[in-house]
């Protein structure tokens, strides 16, 4: 067994950028001494299948099916064992979004292995990867391994490792023989409006919290979220108050994230939400309060009144 | 409508986290065990299922003594039975063993839904609902925002990136929990006091065939803080606010170049 098998998800023919970050990230890894496999699930995505190439992929494992047109986690764990079959690979990347974390596991208990989620770093030992992850919300950090299972399941975490686009050609192969006995299968797909850009996904996120003092507010936030092409977060206060869909909710029981730039507005700082975001790699604070303890893990802050800073921050990044 | 909760005792949201003696796990002094809140959503709907159908709500844990506190505060809240797997602590985070742990209790028992929160809080895999659900041989839904239960079958609201999913399954299934899918109930004084004569039953983890430890699928070889984060610059906006949304831009597109 040799090889990185890299699940590869999309919505609607477009590739998960998650996706194409462990494509890039197996062939970083130089295959862990062998080649790189895709595995793509869907509907009229032979298109699509082809473009993997660019990002890392040396083979592309297709299965093209109208069953497949929505994510059911028994059809898609399906089509990956069918690669695994095929590729026998030593490990499998997934993305760590919502799809890959929910298929991982199933495909890992699948094949009697375990799986390592949420990789920050993955160190090749030999021919086995040790995987550096985030535990107790990025309070703390994991090295952890597989325990010489093969192969290793791991999810990475999305916006960690970069997508890099190389060129290169790939033999596209389609998968048959697929049973795709479905119990739990996705009826629809709803897009929130105007909210196509998660926090969990965005490089850049501007979060609120009980300092925007209601709900009409997050107006605000969403203006200089807009103005930076980034995502509104919120602290849990924000959420229980019922302002704002928990879905934005960043902190230990939200969303884990470390983008690039974290700007919080009105947010005090309980350990909690700093669990959630205290990974990102710029942070920023906009409080009244000199006290707030989000200072002290700032880069940048502004102590003043997020009404009164926001406005003219927003001109001033539009005028960049 | 017979509802199954697994529940984990993970320690408080608001801990400090230290690192522990043997540089793979936390420091346990001081340490307030709870609940772990996706969990609390689980047993929620559970009761809110059996208070409408019918039909009892057991709660499952494996974990060390201090699990026995969190299986009484689901008792306290109106589950009607609970189960304790003794054990846990040399298989912490090792997702496959602790779902064939509760596979083993599970395969023998009736239930129509096994409901669990999507992520023990710490550990954080959010793995061993699908886990379970492989080694039962059940249909799973996770990140489940919404829940309708209906004659032999599930709809149910999946929470992915900027979009929902509805997912429709046949029952029984086991169904991953997220905040937003109901407001948990506290214990009342009533409830507190019935749940100290509810029976646990308790089993060793030994007699379900499973040696702890013998067979891991996950080691952790270390375990580490995060480094402290140097001083930032702090500019006072009290005065001139707009003065300070200046320079803040300037500073992240200049020195930080992060926009």
């Amino acid at each position: 067994m040799a090889g990185i098998l890299v699940f590869v998800e999309q919505r609607d023919g477009e590739v998960r950028k998650a996706s194409l970050q462990a494509l890039s990230e197996a062939k970083r890894q130089g295959g862990a001494g062998g080649t790189v496999t895709a595995v793509l699930p869907g509907s009229g995505v032979g298109d699509i299948a082809t473009g993997l190439s660019a990002w890392g992929a040396d083979k592309v494992l297709v299965a093209d099916d109208p069953n497949l047109l929505r994510y059911s986690a028994e059809g898609y764990a399906e089509v990956v064992a069918k690669a695994v079959e095929t590729a026998q690979p030593s490990a499998i990347f997934f993305a760590g979004t919502a799809m890959g974390r929910d298929l991982a596991p199933r495909v890992a208990a699948q094949l009697g292995v375990g799986a390592i989620p949420d990789a920050v770093a993955l160190t090749l030992d030999g021919d086995s990867f040790n995987v550096r992850r985030p535990v107790y919300s990025s309070k703390a950090f994991a090295e952890a391994n597989t325990a010489g299972k093969t192969p290793q399941v791991i999810s990475l975490r999305p916006n960690v490792f970069a997508a890099e686009e190389t060129g290169g050609s790939a033999e596209v192969v389609a998968i048959d023989g697929l049973s795709l006995s479905i119990r739990a299968l996705v009826k629809e797909l709803v897009v929130v409006a105007g909210e196509e850009l998660d926090v969990a996904e965005a490089d850049i996120i501007v979060s609120g919290g009980r300092g925007i003092n209601g709900p009409e507010n997050f107006a605000l936030i969403r203006e200089l979220a807009d103005a930076l092409d980034g995502a509104v977060g919120a602290s849990r206060a924000a959420v229980d108050a019922g302002w704002i869909d928990h879905s934005h909710q960043v902190g230990q029981t939200g969303k884990v994230v470390s983008p690039s730039l974290y700007i919080a507005c009105g947010i005090s700082g309980a350990i909690q939400h700093l669990a959630g975001m205290n990974s990102s790699k710029i942070i920023v604070a906009i409080n009244k309060d000199p006290d707030a303890p989000i200072f002290k893990i700032a880069d940048y802050g502004v102590v003043g009144d997020l009404f009164d800073v926001i406005p003219p921050m927003v001109a001033a990044i539009k005028a960049l | 409508m017979n509802c199954i909760v697994c529940v984990a005792s993970v320690p408080d949201t608001a801990s400090v986290i230290k690192v522990g003696a043997d540089g793979k796990g936390i420091d346990e002094a001081g340490i307030k065990w709870i609940v772990s809140p996706f969990d609390e959503y689980a047993l929620e709907e559970a009761l809110q299922l059996t208070e409408a159908k019918g039909g009892e709500v057991t709660v499952v844990t494996y974990g060390p003594a201090h699990a026995e506190a969190a299986l009484r505060d689901c008792l306290a809240r109106g589950a009607h039975q609970a189960v304790h797997v003794l054990g846990g602590e040399a298989t912490l985070g090792d997702s496959l063993t602790i779902a064939k742990v509760l596979a083993a209790v599970l395969k023998d028992r009736e239930f129509d839904i096994v409901l669990c929160g999507i992520q023990g809080v710490g550990t954080d895999c959010s793995q061993v609902g699908q886990m379970l659900a492989v080694l039962l041989d059940l249909p799973s839904v996770a990140i489940v925002t919404k829940l309708e239960v209906g004659d032999g079958s599930l709809t149910a609201e999946r929470e992915v990136e900027g979009a929902k999913e509805i997912v429709e399954s046949p029952l029984p299934a086991v169904v991953s929990c997220q905040k937003g899918l109901n407001e948990p109930r506290y214990a009342a004084l009533k409830g507190i006091m019935a749940a100290k004569k509810k029976p646990v039953e308790k089993i060793e983890v030994a007699s379900l065939g499973i040696e702890e430890g013998a067979d891991p699928f996950y080691r952790v070889e270390s375990f580490t803080l995060p480094p402290e984060k140097a001083a930032g610059t702090i500019i006072q906006g009290a005065d001139d606010p707009s003065a300070a949304a200046a320079e803040l831009v300037k500073l992240l597109r200049e020195e930080a170049k992060a926009i």
